[in-house]
């Protein structure tokens, strides 16, 4: 299995990106996707991509659904913060987070959550001591963007990868 | 654009009230890059019109095709996946270069490294 089928996981994902864009699942699509997704498999383990796990697809829903929701609200901020400059009293910095984390796919996937709320920037992650120094728009207190990303985000993102 | 008037009217109003939406977030983000102070403020406000902004546009079109192709159109959802996975890279890129440049110019108001 692993011998012939190396990344089962993307290997599908890149046969429902070949359907979707084709727009159809008639049989001759299914199997020039199949061959493709394969065959790009193949040619991506020349880059040595190291090997993940994926597990309980409910919790990372849950985690994409908790995301979603919190781009809508950072995005509302974000955007009275913009239209409301009087505001003085707002300060920006940085906020250096501790992770527990280790799996690349899951610190892959806290960037593109950390970058896709707005208000909140991934600046600089240090792979010797697991923290990331992120840029906060809206900084009131640290302790609670550290508490909000490791109880929020990353508890689950462990429960996904690792 | 022909096919504009075989749009129902409920769908024409939905898709044009999501695409102003979208566009004002865009809009509100280009007006946020001006009004802010620093590089690392700055960088924040686009990301409205690359989350949210984009994604009132993409489900407009989602809908409008579906509705006048009278199928459901599921392109827009790739749109959103790349998106998603290659924004990161870009800012990262940014905000890695402007503290590259602020710690070799010893500013004070970057945090050293770690």
């Amino acid at each position: 299995m692993t011998r012939w089928l190396p990344f089962p996981l993307l290997t599908a994902t890149l046969l429902a990106v070949w359907l979707i864009l084709n727009e159809s699942v008639s049989p001759g699509t299914i199997i020039l996707g199949s061959v493709l997704s394969v065959g790009a498999v193949r040619v991506l383990l020349a880059l040595d991509p190291p090997a993940g796990r994926f597990r309980r697809p409910l919790v990372a829903l849950k985690l994409a659904l908790v995301v979603l929701g919190d781009i809508v609200r950072s995005n509302n901020a974000v955007a009275r913060i913009i239209l409301h400059p009087g505001t003085k009293n707002r300060t920006s910095g940085f906020v250096r987070i501790p992770l527990d984390i280790r799996a690349p796919y899951g610190l892959a996937a806290l960037s593109c959550i950390i970058t896709a709320t707005p208000g909140t920037i991934w600046v600089e992650y240090d792979s010797a001591k697991n923290t990331v120094l992120l840029h906060i728009l809206d900084l009131v207190d640290e302790k609670v963007w550290i508490e909000t990303i490791k109880q929020r985000y990353e508890k689950r993102l462990i429960e996904v990868f690792e | 654009m022909t096919h504009l008037a075989e749009l129902p009217s409920w769908a024409a109003l939905l898709t044009a009230l999501l695409l102003l939406l979208g566009a004002a977030l865009a809009l509100i983000g280009s007006f946020g890059l001006l009004r802010f102070g620093s590089f690392y403020e700055r960088i924040h406000a686009p990301t409205l019109g690359s989350t949210l902004g984009i994604g009132f546009v993409l489900i407009a079109s989602m809908l409008f095709f579906s509705v006048l192709q009278s199928r459901p159109v599921l392109h827009e959802v790739l749109i959103t996946a790349l998106m998603v996975v290659t924004t990161p890279i870009t800012l990262m890129l940014l905000a890695r270069a402007a503290l590259y440049r602020d710690r070799s110019e010893g500013n004070d108001d970057v945090p050293p490294s770690a």
